[in-house]
């Protein structure tokens, strides 16, 4: 069983902390994410995880063992870099083979392995070849087939595809999670493209300067954002956020800071009267209604043939993506009123950040 | 070939030699002229005998004067010339010469002595090569002695050198430990000290270490140099992290990841540093002088010195052991110079 579990993780480099205190819980054979903009933290999470960086505090259990004091090696991890890291002075065959070759296993045996993977993941008209012959594509198929051929317990992934084009970043990905269901290990990935983590996760953790934000299922985290920060890092394009005060006799009604009144939904949230909170909604929530009682002005349109969206700001500079489903006659510098269905809303506390979503 | 004419008769365009043309050939020429012109001549007069080499005006190429067996005669005759006198236009033998005065013979009639007086004639002459300062190498000298120590230093130092310096950089380069940077410093500051500086402490330490007249003496001082040590660290720097990390994961040990993974990719630097190392350690003379007294320990540069007495020296010997000395370098140049090449430009860049 490789279940992972990090208990209280900390990382600090001098003064300078940068995991602070992590807790988190990844099944066997679940596909893991973790995903935050770039200096969150997410690299050197998985880089403790792995064996390469060192603890400063708090545990690394992997399959119910404490594995700080286990170098990376006797992790019975693999790892896929970002750059591939092939070893450019080998052959395609040799870089398979290294891994295998330094705990001896026998010669036959590392040639039906080899031949097994390089078949799996279409190289074997490669080996002969050194990385620099390769291209990307194939390059990274080489990396994973040098972690896949070692017969890992648990799979690290960091930020593997950010160097390739934005197709083969789709096929890539597809295959990925294909071989996840194909040898049911325990992967994480890292990535900072919330597209990559919504389609391939099993598990999504979002970090965020070194802490925790949200763990959980994709549809969890884009339907019940525990906060701001995720609610706006998950989903494209981002969730719009508006600012206002509740009523302060009527907890259905928020005033926005443009002065605007729109209808809140009373159930489901513990939005207080008076309290200052911030509305979120997303682009394909918002609808254009003659009647609505949000007013934006337009300063862009993109037209994408079965969708658009539109680009506009609120009285106060606000700014908000409206997503239409099919082609749009609004033009840039227009004013269109929108409205939105009450229960497509998500509010949260504007001084904590957090949701007022009251839990079921 | 036609490629190389092509390069050597590049012009500035249109086929015709402009005036840039000109200066730019003219200062080639002389660049070749002021490289090659020293080793041609050193490499002709090598050739030279004792005698030729003494002659005033030199000569360019080598020299000999013709010899003849005459009937009667042992040994034999060197021919003369003769411009004047009534022989004028003949060509005689010399069989003994007393003062100014000569006896000669006919080489077509060797039982008339014939007297003349020697400025009426001149040697015949012809171009000849003398193989014999070649021969008298390995045979009055223990020239493969020489040659075997100066190439069991060079050879055991530049291995010993590189292997040292390859490990120092990849530790200075790769790991983070306390006083990194402060071992650095420390072993690019040596670089500042000139060797005649710690030349007699140096001496003094090998000679408690009894390795005074042994080629260890000379070998294990230069082992560890500040110049290889900076070289090799600024190449490994640009060799990624994380293909060492990609390497630990794959159960590499930390040796092994030195073995497999550093020095394969360090290769052009590694070849960079081997060919100084050859150059310094082949060309080394003070210290191998101060080191060895012996003479079978000299090396080549050693046994160079010993021909210039203070008296007396023996050119031929010397001109022609000095062809030898320079051979292999220049061997080893030739082979391991597109490595210079290749490696100091990737030492540079990327």
């Amino acid at each position: 069983m490789a279940s992972i579990e990090l208990k209280s993780l900390r990382k600090a480099y001098g003064a300078a902390e940068v995991i602070k205190g992590i807790d988190l819980s990844i099944e066997h054979g679940e596909f893991c994410v973790f995903v935050g903009p770039s200096g969150c933290g997410k690299s050197t999470l998985l880089r403790m995880i792995s064996g390469l960086e060192s603890v400063t505090s708090g545990d690394i259990e992997i399959g119910g063992e404490v594995v700080n004091k286990i170098p990376a090696a006797d992790r019975g991890l693999a790892m896929v870099f970002q750059s591939y890291a092939l070893y450019p002075h080998m052959t395609v065959r040799q870089n398979l083979s290294f891994g295998l070759e330094n705990i001896q296993t026998p010669r036959a045996e590392i040639e039906s392995k080899l031949n097994d993977v390089a078949g799996m993941l279409q190289i074997d008209m490669l080996l002969d070849r050194r990385p620099k012959d390769l291209s990307g594509g194939q390059r990274q198929r080489v990396a994973i087939g040098r972690a896949v051929v070692r017969e890992p317990k648990v799979f690290l992934f960091d930020e593997p595809l950010s160097n390739l084009d934005a197709e083969l970043r789709v096929d890539m990905r597809g295959e990925i999670s294909a071989l996840h269901k194909r040898l049911g290990n325990t992967m994480i990935y890292v990535t900072h493209d919330q597209v990559e983590a919504m389609t391939m996760a099993d598990k999504i953790a979002v970090l965020r300067l070194g802490e925790l934000e949200q763990f959980g299922r994709p549809l969890d985290l884009f339907n019940d954002p525990h906060n701001l920060f995720v609610a706006g890092f998950i989903g494209s394009p981002k969730m719009n956020f508006m600012t206002g005060v509740v009523h302060s006799a009527d907890r259905s009604l928020l005033t926005l800071d443009t002065g605007e009144e729109v209808s809140l939904p009373v159930t489901g949230f513990a939005h207080r009267a008076g309290e200052k909170v911030t509305l979120g909604v997303r682009p394909n929530s918002l609808l254009p209604d003659p009647n609505g009682s949000i007013h934006i002005q337009v300063r862009a349109v993109e037209q994408l043939g079965t969708d658009s969206y539109l680009y506009g700001q609120l009285a106060d500079g606000t700014r908000l993506t409206v997503h239409n489903p099919g082609q749009t006659q609004v033009q840039a510098g227009e004013n269109v009123a929108l409205s939105f269905a009450p229960d497509a809303v998500h509010l949260f506390d504007t001084d904590t950040t957090l949701t007022l979503r009251e839990a079921p | 070939m036609s490629r190389v004419w092509e390069f050597l008769t590049a012009t500035r365009g249109n086929g015709r030699l402009d005036w840039t043309d000109w200066i730019t050939y003219g200062y080639l020429a002389l660049g070749v002229f002021l490289m090659f012109f020293p080793v041609i001549w050193l490499l002709l007069s090598s050739f030279k005998t004792e005698a030729d080499l003494q002659r005033f005006p030199p000569t360019f190429l080598p020299y000999q004067q013709e010899t003849l067996m005459v009937d009667g005669y042992e040994e034999p005759l060197p021919l003369f010339l003769m411009t004047e006198g009534e022989f004028e236009g003949r060509v005689l033998a010399q069989v003994r010469r007393v003062g100014l005065q000569a006896q000669m013979v006919d080489p077509a009639n060797p039982e008339e002595r014939l007297r003349v007086t020697i400025d009426q004639r001149e040697p015949v002459e012809q171009v000849s090569l003398a193989w014999e300062n070649y021969a008298g190498l390995f045979e009055r000298f223990n020239f493969l002695q020489f040659f075997w120590n100066s190439t069991f230093i060079t050879v055991t130092a530049t291995l010993l050198m590189l292997l040292v310096n390859s490990m120092a950089a990849f530790a200075l380069s790769k790991y983070e430990f306390r006083g990194r940077t402060v071992v650095l410093l420390l072993v690019i500051g040596t670089l500042m000290i000139p060797q005649t500086v710690v030349l007699v402490p140096l001496f003094l330490i090998v000679t408690e270490l009894g390795m005074f007249n042994s080629l260890w003496g000379v070998i294990i001082p230069g082992a560890a140099t500040p110049t290889g040590v900076f070289l090799l660290r600024q190449y490994m720097i640009t060799i990624p992290d994380e293909i060492l990390d990609a390497a630990r994961m794959d159960k590499a040990s930390e040796w092994k990841i030195f073995w497999r993974i550093i020095v394969p990719l360090s290769a052009p630097a590694i070849a960079v540093l081997a060919i100084l190392a050859i150059m310094w350690r082949w060309n080394d003379f003070l210290w191998p002088l101060i080191v060895l007294t012996q003479t079978e320990n000299f090396t080549l540069q050693l046994a160079l010195n010993s021909f210039q007495g203070e008296l007396q020296t023996d050119w031929s010997s010397l001109l022609a052991m000095t062809v030898l000395t320079l051979l292999p370098i220049a061997m080893v140049f030739m082979f391991l110079q597109k490595y210079i090449a290749t490696g100091i430009a990737s030492t540079g860049g990327k």
